[in-house]
C-alpha cells in the first residue's frame, strides 16, 4: 500500500513538476514551429524536449555539400560511445519545404539508410517557418533562381532543453570536440 | 511566437462565426496602417539572383507606408504580452529589446509615440508583421522600394540620391530619431532612407557564399552551392552598406537604429 501511495504520488507530483518546468530563456524551442516528418506525422518541435539531438539542414535534391552533411551526422554518431549512442536524435530539416514532400523525404531516408526513430527528417508545416528555424539554429541559406540554395553547413548540438551547446561547420570529417560535447551533454541526461 | 497545436476537430460552424469575429477586429486593427501597391519588377540589384550578373525579379506587393512606430508597438505588445520586454525570452530577443522604453508597458521620453521602434528583434518584427497579416519584406522587395525617389522608380544612378543615402549614414548614431513622415516617395512609401535601417525577412540569407573560400580544404564544404556570390554595381555601396550591416545580425539581436515596416499581398 505504501508502495501504492508513493507511486500515486510520484504520479501526480512528477506530472506536475514537469509541466511547471518553464523552458529556459535560450531554449530554440521557445518558438515552438510545427514540422511535418518523414512518416508524415505533424508534431511540434518543442517535443523533442528531453532528448539530446544534432540538427541541421539540408534538402534532398542537394547533390553537393548536403549527402556530405548526412555522412558527416553518421560519421559522427559512430563516434560516441555505445553506451549513450542509442539516446542521440538525429533531425534533418529542409531547406525547401515546397520541394521535400512527405514522400520525398521517406524516399530519401529509404535511399540513405536513415532509419526511425533515431533519424527524423523534417520540413516545416508552413512554408514561411523554415528561415525561423535557419534563424534559431544561426544557419544562413538563400534560394538560387534555378531552384537550388545556397546554405551554409553546420551541425548543430542541442541539449534536452533544446540549448545549443556546441556547433561544428567541419563537414566530411568528424570534429572531435563535437563529439565530446555530445558525450558530455549525454552523460549529464 | 508560440504556436498552439492546432485543433483536429473543426466545428465548421463555430469555426465560420470565429473567421467573422477575427476579420472584423482584423479591420479595425488594420485601419491603422497604411499599405500602398507596388509593382511586379525586374532590376538589377547589388546582390544578383544567381551569385553572379541575374537580374532579381519580384512579384507586385503591398508595403506599408511607414515604418512601425514606438506607438504601435506598444499597442501590440499590450495584445500580444508574450512579447513584452520582461516576458520575451533570451532567444527570441536580446537583452537591450525595447531598452529605451520607460517600462515594459509605457514609452517614456527616450520613445516618442511617433519615432520608429527601434531596439527589437528578427522574431518580435516578424510576430508584429503576423499581427498585421503581414510580413517582413524580401531584400529584394525592400531594395527595390528604397531605390524610389519623388519622381523616379529607380534614382540609383543619380549621384544626388546615393549622396543624401551617404550623408545620412555619416549622420552621428547618438542623433535622437526624428518621427516617422518624411516626403513620400513616387509609390506613396516614406522614411526608406535617412531614418532607421530595417530588417527583411531574408536577412540571413544576404551573404551566404561570399564566405566560401579555402577552396583546397575541408572548409570548403562550410558553404553549399555553386561559387561565391559576387556584388554587383559596386558604386551602389549605400545600398551595400545596408547588405553587410544586415549579414552580420543575429535574428535576436536588437540595435538603437535598426526597425521595421511590414509588406503583405496586394
Amino acid at each position: 500500500m505504501k508502495r501504492l501511495l508513493l507511486l500515486l504520488f510520484l504520479v501526480l507530483f512528477g506530472g506536475q513538476v514537469s509541466a511547471d518546468d518553464a523552458l529556459p530563456a535560450d531554449s530554440v524551442y521557445q518558438a515552438n514551429i510545427a514540422l511535418v516528418d518523414q512518416a508524415g506525422r505533424q508534431w511540434h518541435w518543442n517535443e523533442q524536449r528531453g532528448h539530446v539531438q544534432i540538427v541541421s539542414m539540408f534538402y534532398t535534391s542537394c547533390t553537393m555539400v548536403c549527402p556530405m552533411i548526412v555522412d558527416t551526422m553518421k560519421l559522427t554518431v559512430q563516434k560516441v560511445g555505445s553506451d549513450k549512442r542509442d539516446r542521440l536524435h538525429l533531425l534533418l530539416v529542409s531547406f525547401d519545404p515546397a520541394t521535400d514532400s512527405v514522400a520525398v523525404l521517406r524516399g530519401y531516408a529509404q535511399q540513405r539508410k536513415l532509419p526511425a526513430p533515431s533519424w527524423t527528417l523534417a520540413r516545416t508545416a508552413q512554408l514561411a517557418d523554415t528561415r525561423q528555424i535557419a534563424a534559431l539554429l544561426g544557419l544562413q541559406y538563400r534560394q538560387l533562381p534555378d531552384g537550388e540554395f545556397n546554405h551554409s553547413s553546420e551541425l548543430v548540438l542541442l541539449d534536452a532543453e533544446g540549448r545549443i551547446v556546441a556547433r561544428t561547420s567541419e563537414i566530411g570529417r568528424v570534429d572531435s570536440d563535437f563529439v565530446r560535447a555530445a558525450e558530455r551533454v549525454l552523460a549529464r541526461e | 511566437m508560440r504556436k498552439l497545436p492546432r485543433p483536429t476537430v473543426i466545428d465548421i460552424g463555430v469555426m465560420r462565426r470565429f473567421v467573422a469575429l477575427a476579420c472584423w477586429l482584423g479591420c479595425l486593427d488594420v485601419a491603422a496602417a497604411d499599405y500602398v501597391p507596388l509593382p511586379s519588377a525586374i532590376f538589377g540589384s547589388v546582390l544578383p539572383a544567381d551569385g553572379k550578373a541575374a537580374p532579381a525579379s519580384i512579384a507586385a506587393f503591398a508595403m506599408r507606408t511607414e515604418p512601425v512606430t514606438n506607438a504601435e508597438y506598444l499597442d501590440f505588445v499590450m495584445t500580444h504580452p508574450a512579447w513584452r520586454r520582461d516576458r520575451v525570452p533570451a532567444v527570441l530577443a536580446d537583452g537591450s529589446y525595447l531598452s529605451h522604453w520607460d517600462s515594459a508597458e509605457s514609452l517614456g521620453v527616450k520613445a516618442l509615440p511617433r519615432q520608429p521602434v527601434t531596439q527589437v528583434s528578427w522574431f518580435a518584427a516578424q510576430a508584429f508583421c503576423e499581427s498585421e497579416r503581414a510580413r517582413l519584406p524580401g531584400w529584394y522587395e525592400w531594395e527595390y522600394a528604397a531605390a524610389a525617389d519623388g519622381h523616379r522608380t529607380d534614382a540609383r544612378s543619380d549621384p544626388a540620391w546615393r549622396q543624401r543615402v551617404l550623408d545620412w549614414y555619416g549622420r552621428p548614431a547618438t542623433t535622437p530619431l526624428a518621427n516617422i513622415g518624411g516626403v513620400p516617395d513616387v509609390h506613396g512609401v516614406r522614411d526608406l532612407n535617412g531614418l532607421v535601417w530595417e530588417w527583411v525577412d531574408d536577412f540571413n540569407a544576404l551573404l551566404v557564399s561570399a564566405d566560401s573560400r579555402d577552396q583546397g580544404n575541408a572548409d570548403k564544404a562550410k558553404f553549399c552551392g555553386a561559387g561565391a556570390l559576387t556584388l554587383q554595381q559596386k558604386e551602389n555601396y549605400a545600398t551595400l552598406m545596408r547588405v553587410a550591416m544586415l549579414s552580420a545580425l543575429k535574428a535576436s539581436d536588437t540595435t538603437r537604429t535598426l526597425g521595421f515596416r511590414c509588406v503583405r499581398e496586394p
